[in-house]
């Protein structure tokens, strides 16, 4: 750098990079790769549909998105969405993580700042990636900080592609995951980082980093159990430090401070008995620095120990009984039934149909797991005994991680996105660790051979190694046999993760695609079609009752106010619907004028086959009204405890208003050639009431493919 | 029943003021139209009026200005009106086109009308005579009755219009023929002579008709071609030197028939698609140029998936149909957006400026535009923009900051109303553009790109920790 080469030798020298040089080049190259990989491995959406958001979740996010670079932070903050929970309204700002959204205005900002000419709706699309991107960095720091910069890289790799992450980050699953993966392992990273270093710094960064994952998912709780509980860990072990003290109070207490700037959380870090493990460890800690303090001054064991029983009696018994205070006068409110349900599984299925009804919060099956771990799922035990072998606060944090979240993982589906860090962690320290023994097996053969001892420390190992190699002449060859084993395996993982993405997680289901007669792909668009029809040629005003997984769409695709939707927060108004629904018709009107609606809609899969519509859901309408309002009861929908819809359904079935509405006119069609008209392909039967006649609702829109049918509600009759 | 007798009544106090003002009104009484022949097409929603003059001079003086009368719902509804005059014998005609302005008669007419003069080339001499052709498009002038038809129901539409043709002139000898898209009318006023053929009517003729006579008619018949009317229709025309002129056409589309009333089947629509919604329409064609490349046809919600491009050497032609069929009311909005060579639209004319050549007007065929925005971007860094269009519209300019844009773009926009197929015709916006701005979003990028490296560089070169 600070002279000129003086000839062309020297200048080729000057090029010519040290060892150290190289493998930098080379970390820093495999880096941006992966950075790069993890971008586009989730674009195939894109590519084979188009740059939309998907599904149902990512519809608020957009339409609050678009209404806060519309409208700035302020109104957004104090947003009084009077289109969704008609006639209850939601408070936008008060019930939502803002994380995501501010994170997408704060980069659209950007770009137009830097003159991209970039519409909202392309950054929205293509933060999941970008953050997946992080996500990817941050893990090399992460395995590079709990193992080494090898294991790092290897995370780096695992991650970029693994199916259990990529399934929530690909471009246009604009949800509150996305963004909450990268938050979560950054703050773990930081903390981790902190723990380590005992540095101040770190520990600052941790409480933001926590801050952010507050902001951005209701994960966090995750966070602020798994912490303490890491903590606590290490106090039981005998691991606890000052750098330990320093880390996790500096994190908690800013941390929490930070997140009470929340709405949404407000004062849930003191009042909430889901963050109370981490008061409690925060006690324990100023307890023990104490002990630690008072072991410091006293010189006498006996007495110590003496004043050990007893402060430890007290700290204990007072925790208890402001623990106990807390709850009986209902300062601190109890659990929630969704922390009930992680920990008990069972728990919703009793007591939340609710929280039951949604697929994603079924307990995870086994080929669930292989489909979105594959290969990772042998190495994560594999990791773990090497974290065992070289237990340090660093190992043993992801030793708990990865248990606690493979836990949760089983309980829910949607979990294992939050066990995909852990896993691929873990993992790639098991390839890392693996690939390195193996590979340092081989090297000081060839050293011991060539050269004998290089090296100071390496020698004595190498040569000891040689001593080893012969006693087992085969060792060289198993060892390359292994490597290669390692790297088909690898392979397989890549090429399984590519598949899996291409073919299960890269759909928008807004718009499903089918192979048709020839060969050819054929679209149904017909959500799109039916939410702009909603938009266009409907009154400004008009109110669309629809079971709640389609209100986020009705919102923001269709503009049109909603009963229910997605934020599931008030069960009693969803249960109405769910009774309006699940009655007849002329009981059901009575419900739907008194909701002031004005339109119906249903989705309906029997000419296309498409198997997730409402007759599907039905069930579970009749389960969560009747759970609310006992006059529904599930067994008069089924006969023998089954649940048809052809001529030999429940009565009951056959003419309430889901059955009306979904059927109407459906008798006259024929769907499939060779079968009689009224044929249900999605539920491969000849329906039973073929005569549907209505009399409060008219048809007023169904979609070319039958997929969503609306109804207006027709007024009332004249009374002459 | 009752707009018949309310016609009759309006006829007969028109009759009645006719008479009082006859004598006493004095417009520019040189010319006395010999023969007039009116034939009016009412098969689309936008009505074509031929009308054919054959104008004598019987003043004393030459004179050059021929006037001609429309009642004010008809000026409401004008969308074009158009004068040739024809010259030479029988087989040999040729004919110029003639410039009609509108005018305003400083003395009171009998009877409410606007009017508009049409120049003649020549002045007419006393006692010669000349063939006058004139058009009149009219737009939004079929008014749908019942104004509400359901599904299964076909669209009756009244014409109103008067069977004397309305004039400041003596008129000798007039016919109108009245073509309707199909034979089905439910009814006509008939003033007789009066002879229904066909699909046509034929009202005349009518001999010796003094000036603002008129004898309102209407004609109750079934229309049931498409009224797809834009409301509105942004077309933005971006122009690059690096070789590309992107076009981002906005519509507002509705169906401006009668409106849709009650149930909309999707099982009559499906499997009765002749006797079911014939009003309604779903495929919209739009004649692109050609060349034409990255189509892309979407909305507020994403991409649009049922449309077809068929391209060859001459035209393209794109095939678009709305997400949802178009009912009477209906509306729908859409994006259409294209690219195209440069080399084919951008030209460069003999004082050093640079024009594009473009079409002015609503690819979609057969559209009526009620309100036509043109925005041309010009490249950054252009300067002296001037627009030449054939027709008059409001013109300004306003600015727009596209990718890497510093200072912003120049946007000349052009507005037009009512807007017909027939004026489709090319427009020249014509500017000054120094190609060194080309280069200076590349620079741009470059240098932020080097600015980038240079601090990778210095950060991994320079020390920055306090200890030493």
């Amino acid at each position: 750098m600070a002279t000129m080469p003086a000839s062309a030798s020297d200048l080729f020298k000057s090029f010519k990079l040290k060892t150290k040089q190289q493998e930098l080049l080379i970390r820093v190259s495999i880096l941006c790769l992966v950075y790069i990989l993890a971008f586009i491995t989730r674009l195939f959406s894109v590519l084979r549909y188009e740059s939309m958001i998907h599904e149902f979740d990512p519809y608020f996010n957009y339409r609050t998105t678009l209404y806060l670079t519309e409208n700035g932070f302020y109104d957004f903050w104090n947003w009084f969405d009077y289109e969704s929970w008609y006639p209850l309204g939601r408070i936008v700002g008060g019930t939502l993580y803002p994380g995501l959204m501010v994170t997408a205005v704060l980069i659209y900002r950007i770009l137009r700042f830097l003159r991209f000419a970039v519409h909202i709706r392309e950054v929205c699309v293509l933060t999941a990636p970008f953050f997946a991107s992080n996500t990817t960095l941050v893990a090399y720091f992460f395995g590079k900080e709990i193992w080494d910069s090898g294991a790092g890289l290897v995370a780096a790799i695992l991650i970029a592609i693994c199916p259990g992450y990529i399934s929530r980050s690909v471009a246009g699953s604009y949800d509150n995951e996305g963004v909450a993966i990268f938050a979560l392992l950054f703050t773990f990273y930081v903390f981790v980082k902190a723990v380590n270093t005992g540095s101040l710094a770190w520990s600052l960064a941790s409480a933001f980093g926590y801050f952010y994952m507050v902001s951005a998912w209701g994960g966090y709780v995750f966070i602020i159990n798994l912490i303490p509980l890491y903590v606590l860990v290490l106090l039981i072990t005998g691991r606890y430090s000052m750098r330990l003290y320093v880390a996790y109070n500096c994190m908690y207490i800013l941390g929490m401070l930070l997140a009470m700037q929340i709405r949404f959380v407000g004062f849930q870090h003191v009042q909430s008995g889901e963050h109370m493990a981490a008061m409690g460890v925060f006690f324990l800690m100023q307890v023990f620095y104490f002990l630690d303090w008072v072991k410091h001054m006293l010189s006498d064991t006996k007495l110590f120990q003496a004043f050990l029983r007893i402060t430890v009696t007290c700290a204990v018994a007072v925790g208890g009984i402001a623990l106990g205070l807390g709850m009986v006068s209902g300062y601190i409110s109890p659990w929630t039934g969704r922390f009930y349900s992680l920990l008990d599984p069972t728990y919703a299925k009793d007591h939340i149909p609710i929280i039951a009804s949604v697929s994603e919060h079924q307990p995870t099956a086994w080929s669930s797991f292989m489909f979105d771990f594959h290969i990772l799922l042998f190495l994560f035990p594999a990791g773990l005994y090497f974290c065992f072998k070289r237990l340090s606060d660093a190992t043993i944090f992801i030793v708990m991680y990865g248990l606690t979240s493979m836990y949760f993982a089983g309980v829910m589906v949607r979990l294992i996105l939050v066990a995909t860090p852990a896993v691929c962690l873990i993992s790639a320290i098991a390839v890392s660790a693996t690939v390195k023994n193996l590979t340092v097996l081989l090297r000081s053969k060839n050293k011991v051979v060539q050269t004998g001892s290089t090296k100071g420390s390496g020698g004595s190992k190498s040569s000891s190694k040689a001593l080893l190699d012969q006693s087992q002449p085969f060792q060289k060859n198993g060892a390359i046999a292994l490597l290669f084993g390692a790297f088909y395996l690898l392979s397989r993982y890549a090429t399984h993760c590519t598949w899996v993405t291409s073919e299960a997680y890269s759909s928008p289901s807004i718009v499903l695609a089918a192979r048709g007669a020839h060969g050819n792909r054929v679209i149904f668009d017909d959500y799109r079609e039916a939410y702009f029809w909603l938009r266009q040629n409907t009154p400004q005003d008009a109110k669309v009752m629809s079971w709640w997984d389609y209100g986020y769409q009705i919102t923001a695709m269709g503009n049109r106010t909603v009963i229910v939707d997605n934020n599931t927060w008030n069960n009693t108004h969803i249960a109405t619907v769910g009774r309006a629904m699940s009655s007849y018709e002329d009981e059901a009107i009575e419900i739907i004028r008194s909701l002031d609606v004005d339109y119906v809609l249903v989705v309906f899969g029997g000419v296309t086959g498409y198997s997730s519509d409402d007759i599907n859901k039905f069930l579970w309408m009749v389960r969560i009204g009747g759970g609310v309002f006992p006059v529904i009861k599930e067994p008069d929908y089924l006969v023998n405890g089954e649940y048809r819809v052809d001529k030999g359904a429940a009565p009951k079935m056959l003419n309430c208003l889901m059955y009306k509405l979904c059927y109407y006119r459906f008798g006259e069609m024929l769907t499939e050639y060779g079968k009689p008209p009224g044929y249900d392909r999605a539920r491969g039967v000849e329906i039973g009431n073929k005569d549907v006649k209505l009399e409060h609702l008219e048809e007023a829109f169904t979609t070319s493919n039958w997929i969503v049918r609306i109804y207006r509600v027709k007024p009332p009759n004249n009374r002459w | 029943m009752e707009a018949w007798i309310r016609a009759r009544v309006t006829l007969a106090l028109t009759l009645f003021a006719l008479l009082f003002f006859v004598s006493r009104s004095s417009p520019p009484r040189q010319f006395v139209i010999s023969n007039a022949e009116r034939r009016i097409d009412l098969s689309s929603h936008i009505i074509n009026v031929h009308l054919t003059l054959k104008v004598e001079n019987t003043g004393t003086r030459p004179a050059s200005e021929v006037v001609l009368a429309l009642t004010p719902t008809e000026v409401d509804h004008l969308a074009m009106v158009d004068a040739l005059a024809i010259k030479g014998k029988q087989k040999k005609t040729t004919s110029v086109r003639l410039e009609v302005k509108p005018t305003e008669l400083p003395d009171a007419p009998p009877i409410d009308a606007k009017y508009f003069t049409i120049y003649l080339a020549d002045p007419l001499n006393s006692g010669e005579s000349t063939t006058l052709e004139v058009l009149y498009v009219f737009m939004h002038f079929l008014e749908p009755f019942p104004a509400e038809i359901a599904q299964s129901e076909s669209q009756l539409v009244f014409y109103h219009d008067t069977a004397l043709i309305l004039s400041p002139y003596h008129i000798k000898q007039q016919t109108t023929f009245i073509k309707t898209p199909s034979t089905k009318v439910e009814s006509f006023i008939r003033v007789e002579p009066t002879n229904r053929v066909g699909t046509e009517i034929k009202y005349g003729p009518y001999e010796d008709c003094p000036p603002y006579t008129i004898s309102p008619i209407h004609v109750h018949f079934e229309n049931n071609s498409p009224f797809a009317v834009v409301e509105e229709l942004v077309q933005e025309i971006e122009i690059s030197h690096w070789g590309n002129i992107q076009v981002t056409e906005h519509y507002t589309l509705v169906h401006a028939g009668a409106r849709h009333k009650g149930v909309f089947s999707r099982v009559d629509y499906q499997s009765r698609q002749f006797s079911n919604g014939a009003s309604s329409f779903r495929y919209l064609l739009a004649r692109l140029p050609a060349r034409v490349h990255s189509v892309y046809y979407r909305d507020e919600i994403g991409n649009i998936s049922s449309s077809h491009l068929r391209t060859n050497s001459l035209k393209s032609e794109l095939e678009i149909e709305p997400r949802y069929p178009l009912f009477g009311g209906w509306k729908a909005t859409f994006v259409i957006g294209y690219g195209l060579p440069l080399q084919d639209f951008l030209f460069e004319s003999s004082d050093d400026k640079r024009y594009l050549n473009f079409t002015f007007g609503c690819p979609l065929i057969g559209m009526v535009v009620d309100k036509l925005t043109i925005k041309v971007v010009l490249p950054e860094g252009s300067t002296d923009p001037s627009p030449v269009v054939p027709f008059p519209v409001e013109h300004r300019l306003e600015a727009k900051y596209s990718s890497l844009d510093v200072i912003g773009r120049t946007v000349v926009v052009l507005e037009k109303k009512n807007f017909v197929p027939m004026h489709n015709s090319h427009f020249q916006v014509y500017y000054t553009f120094n190609p060194i701005f080309m280069l200076a979003e590349p620079l741009m990028l470059a240098s932020a790109f080097f600015m980038f490296f240079v601090a990778c560089v210095a950060y991994i070169h320079i020390d920055l920790s306090i200890r030493k």
